[in-house]
């Protein structure tokens, strides 16, 4: 029980901190991914163009969290399968 | 974390690629091994991997005001060292190169040596050091560092492929440092604890298994069930 109480609680702070930076001043929530290609903008004064662009892209951001999501599900449902599988195992030896 | 297509020059996307190489090759060598020898492993070796599938697919905001994902690599790296972590990470990698646009083909290498190897490394030597004083504590700590020492490789690997023209490699270190690790220390710390549940569930479901994996030893398996009832 200690462990989810702990884990509960560091939620609940880090959600708290995000709710008090996000009312203090103007945040985009943009990817640090995105911000880095900005200092590298600003490093090389934007002379650098990326040599190789992605084979595919998601073509809206709709999709593209759709695939986060299947990610999620994916990872979700063996962890939940396999804790459960040897949840079962481990009540039969007894 | 993800170093996007095409935005590491030549030679850094190869010199990566060399580095990232071997240790993923051995880790190939050493699940292949584990498949035949420790069947019974196989079920948690599919947990580490789906639990870096999760936890990487979670961006989250952080106090700087932009967003981060943890990287999930610390409970591969306590259950199975660093070695096949990095091949559990490369896996997870490829997904979102090709099906999100995050990172890339050209980047894996250095996406793969910053998230599979140097955070599994660091991971795993933390929680080896640290083991022996609180084993919750320990994994906390392993995959809070592990994330951080992820992070802090990406601001290392861009500056050394873009060093400011006066200031060089360290200037360029502060810039990337500022955008990716400073982010990642809240996150890091969540990571961390919601690592520690992870290995909770896993102790309680097969200690046997950890046991073999040599992850923990029995006097401390026992001394940790003594102490909780």
């Amino acid at each position: 029980m200690k462990g989810e109480v702990i884990a509960l609680a560091s939620i609940l702070v880090f959600f708290v901190a995000f709710l008090w930076t996000s009312q203090s001043g103007l945040h985009e929530w943009e990817g640090a991914d995105a911000k880095a290609e900005g200092v590298i903008e600003e490093i090389t004064g934007g002379s650098y163009t990326p040599w190789l662009q992605p084979l595919w892209e998601p073509p809206s951001s709709e999709i593209e969290s759709l695939f986060f999501s299947l990610q999620a599900a994916i990872g979700g449902l063996i962890i939940g399968y396999f804790l459960g599988y040897y949840r079962r195992k481990a009540g039969e030896g007894n | 974390m993800h170093i996007m297509e095409g935005f590491l020059p030549h030679p850094w996307w190869e010199i990566w690629f060399a580095a990232s190489l071997p240790f993923v090759a051995y880790g190939v060598s050493r699940i292949s091994r584990m498949a035949r020898e420790q069947r019974e492993t196989l079920p948690l070796l599919a947990v580490a991997g789906a639990f870096i599938f999760v936890l990487s697919s979670l961006k989250l905001p952080s106090v700087t005001g932009s967003c981060s994902h943890p990287t999930g690599t610390g409970i591969g790296a306590i259950l199975f060292g660093p070695w096949i972590t990095s091949v559990l990470s490369t896996i997870v990698l490829l997904y979102q190169a090709l099906f999100l646009a995050h990172g890339g083909l050209s980047t894996l290498g250095a996406n793969v040596f910053s998230m599979g190897i140097a955070g599994p490394v660091v991971g795993y030597l933390i929680y080896r050091a640290t083991q022996r004083f609180n084993l919750y504590f320990a994994v906390f700590l392993a995959a809070a560092l592990a994330d951080l020492a992820t992070y802090l490789v990406t601001s290392l690997q861009l500056a050394l492929a873009f060093p400011a023209a006066d200031g060089g490699v360290l200037l360029s270190l502060k810039a990337f440092a500022a955008v990716f690790a400073i982010t990642q220390v809240p996150l890091a710390g969540i990571e961390g604890v919601i690592s520690a549940l992870m290995f909770k569930y896993i102790l309680q479901a097969r200690s046997d298994v950890l046991i073999r994996l040599n992850v923990i030893s029995k006097p401390d398996l026992l001394r940790l069930q003594g102490g909780a009832t």
